[in-house]
């Protein structure tokens, strides 16, 4: 009797040190959570205090839409800038969406496992790629083709480092992102519904067609939206290739500047001029708005369809 | 023969150029990085600094970059590790399936992965400045770790999602805390856990814009946190904005450097995901 007491009492001593070691954990781990959490909140507060001092200066509605680019005199029109990255990644998109559809719709629907089994790591090393790399490609591959044998068809003279050039390289750059989001959207979709189709007489196309592009369809505009927030944000690669200049884009082939191409070109070298260091400011606080809002509205979009597909 | 039989034959004909077309970009990337790479690698690009005359093309190497690089990324990776992986443990051992704060923690990293790095690069160097510090080795790791906390956390989120339920189920059966089930989870997700560290490197690695204004630029080897440290993505980036062209050319041997590092880690990570996964329980 005596024996077992004590086993119990030092049976509830260990267990209480393992109970006490269970919850202090669990704080820290708490902690460490929260804290990462709180990033984008901190990140976005951040970024509009710095730009305060220039919203105060001018209306936001002022700065976005004028397109005079004269800091040294007080100048801030961030349109040039807003419209370079639009185009940019609008090109980027266009030509990429088909593609990386129809490569998704082949790699789940219509390919055998060897296939796949070297698409996949061909895109696994297109993700992995260095932004810089991507911009050493563009200026030794596409610049040249576009300056040589593109542009000379449509206009009279480009060097090459144009609104067309980052769009191409960009596309590039989201296309391993999008065909991964389109390939896990589709596997997705109950393999039940494919056959039903295919025993009415459909062909594979049509049942492509009919069955899971339009049962997809939220999840293929989701994605979309998510990779033009990344391809907003694509930095190196783009000035590398946009040719950076301030004007409003007028051709595919003139240059371009967009607003990360601003931040990485004169940060850092602006601090003499206050409100010069806050219309930077500005500039990744749109961008950070941008990616937040279509983040959370294509992620939300993406989980929604999941639960209702599984 | 039918309208719908000729719109699958050319629909067919489609996906295959698509697909080529995808290998055509990463063929055409390989071969343009290996063959203007090649041509400027030596060994003297891998073993020296920077000499008196780098700038305007006389000797040196590269040394400097690569060194700085390392420093970072090991650095952050380690930092990374530490504050992620006590992150997944909590959102998949401590928090219940589907919990609500799980799911709005989750949609918080899905945002921070979103963040541009240039945009990171930019917040890091305002808190920089506010507490006086120099563009800096511990600059470029802070904003580093911080760029590859989310990468982190969503690719071991995942492996750590799969895990059964009942394999948690059984191990609070035979009375073990939710602390000492990890000991068993662990085991489950290492290969995750490697898989999600080289993703990272690959990404620490190749990133330029966080560091831009943060880790600044040097010739030296950094010997303390406090001093700037060079970076192989901005070698690439600075070089080739050189007019000289022999400068020019040893960007092409920094960006074939890097290149091969990432191909290098992304082949280790198909490797450990191939092999490890087959301990997995299903």
């Amino acid at each position: 009797m005596n024996t077992t007491g004590e086993e119990c009492k030092i049976a509830q001593k260990t267990s209480g040190i393992r109970l006490l070691k269970d919850k202090m954990a669990g704080s820290v781990m708490l902690t460490f959570t929260l804290v990462s959490v709180l990033l984008v909140v901190l990140i976005g507060i951040g970024l509009m205090i710095k730009s305060m001092p220039i919203l105060h200066e001018k209306s936001l509605w002022e700065l976005l839409c004028t397109s005079k680019w004269k800091p040294m005199r007080g100048d801030f029109g961030f349109l040039p800038f807003i419209l370079g990255s639009l185009w940019v990644t609008i090109i980027a998109i266009i030509w990429t969406l088909p593609v990386a559809l129809f490569t998704a719709i082949f790699l789940t629907e219509n390919s055998r496992t060897w296939v796949k089994k070297i698409v996949f790591p061909a895109l696994d090393i297109l993700a992995g790629l260095p932004s810089v790399v991507y911009g050493v490609w563009g200026i030794l591959v596409i610049v040249p083709w576009i300056s040589d044998w593109l542009a000379p068809h449509f206009v009279e003279y480009s060097t090459g480092y144009s609104t067309l050039a980052a769009g191409i390289v960009l596309g590039i750059m989201i296309l391993p992102l999008l065909i991964s989001l389109f390939v896990e959207l589709f596997s997705s979709v109950p393999r039940e519904l494919r056959e039903a189709s295919l025993s009415l007489g459909a062909t594979r196309w049509q049942t492509t067609k009919y069955v899971l592009l339009k049962r997809t369809f939220p999840g293929i505009v989701a994605s979309v939206t998510l990779a033009i927030s990344r391809a907003m944000g694509e930095t190196i690669a783009v000035l590398m290739v946009c040719g950076n200049i301030v004007q409003l884009p007028e051709s595919l082939f003139d240059g371009c500047y967009p607003l990360p191409a601003l931040i990485a070109n004169n940060y850092g070298e602006m601090l003499s001029l206050p409100l010069y260091e806050s219309a930077l400011m500005l500039a990744a606080l749109i961008l950070f708005v941008v990616v937040f809002v279509f983040n959370i509205v294509s992620r939300l979009i993406l989980r929604k369809l999941e639960q209702k597909l599984m | 023969m039918k309208l719908k039989f000729i719109e699958e034959k050319a629909v067919k004909g489609i996906m295959l150029i698509t697909t080529l077309l995808v290998f055509l970009f990463v063929g055409s990337i390989l071969y343009t990085i290996v063959k203007n790479g090649w041509r400027a690698m030596s060994w003297e690009m891998i073993t020296d600094l920077p000499g008196g005359g780098f700038y305007i093309g006389k000797e040196g190497g590269l040394l400097n970059a690569i060194v700085g690089s390392l420093y970072i990324v090991g650095a952050s990776t380690v930092l990374g590790l530490a504050v992620s992986i006590p992150v997944v443990f909590y959102l998949n051992i401590y928090l219940k399936k589907n919990a609500k704060r799980g799911s709005i923690a989750r949609l918080a990293y899905d945002v921070l992965f979103g963040i541009p790095s240039i945009v990171y690069g930019a917040f890091a160097f305002t808190i920089m400045i506010y507490f006086g510090l120099k563009t800096s080795l511990a600059g470029g790791i802070i904003v580093i770790t911080l760029l590859i906390i989310p990468i982190f956390i969503r690719s071991m989120d995942e492996i750590a999602r799969e895990l059964p339920q009942d394999m948690l189920n059984a191990s609070y059966s035979l009375g073990a805390t939710r602390y000492e089930t990890i000991k068993v989870v662990v085991r489950q997700i290492a290969p995750g856990i490697a898989t999600a560290t080289l993703l990272s490197i690959g990404r620490a690695i190749g990133d330029a814009a966080a560091v831009l204004f943060t880790a600044g630029y040097t010739d030296n080897i950094p010997t303390s946190l406090g001093q700037p440290a060079a970076t192989l993505p901005l070698a690439v980036f600075f070089q080739l904005s050189s007019p000289i062209p022999a400068v020019q050319e040893r960007a092409y041997a920094a960006a074939l450097i890097l290149t091969g590092i990432v191909l290098i880690l992304s082949i280790l990570g198909r490797i450990i995901t191939n092999r490890f996964s087959r301990n997995k329980i299903q």
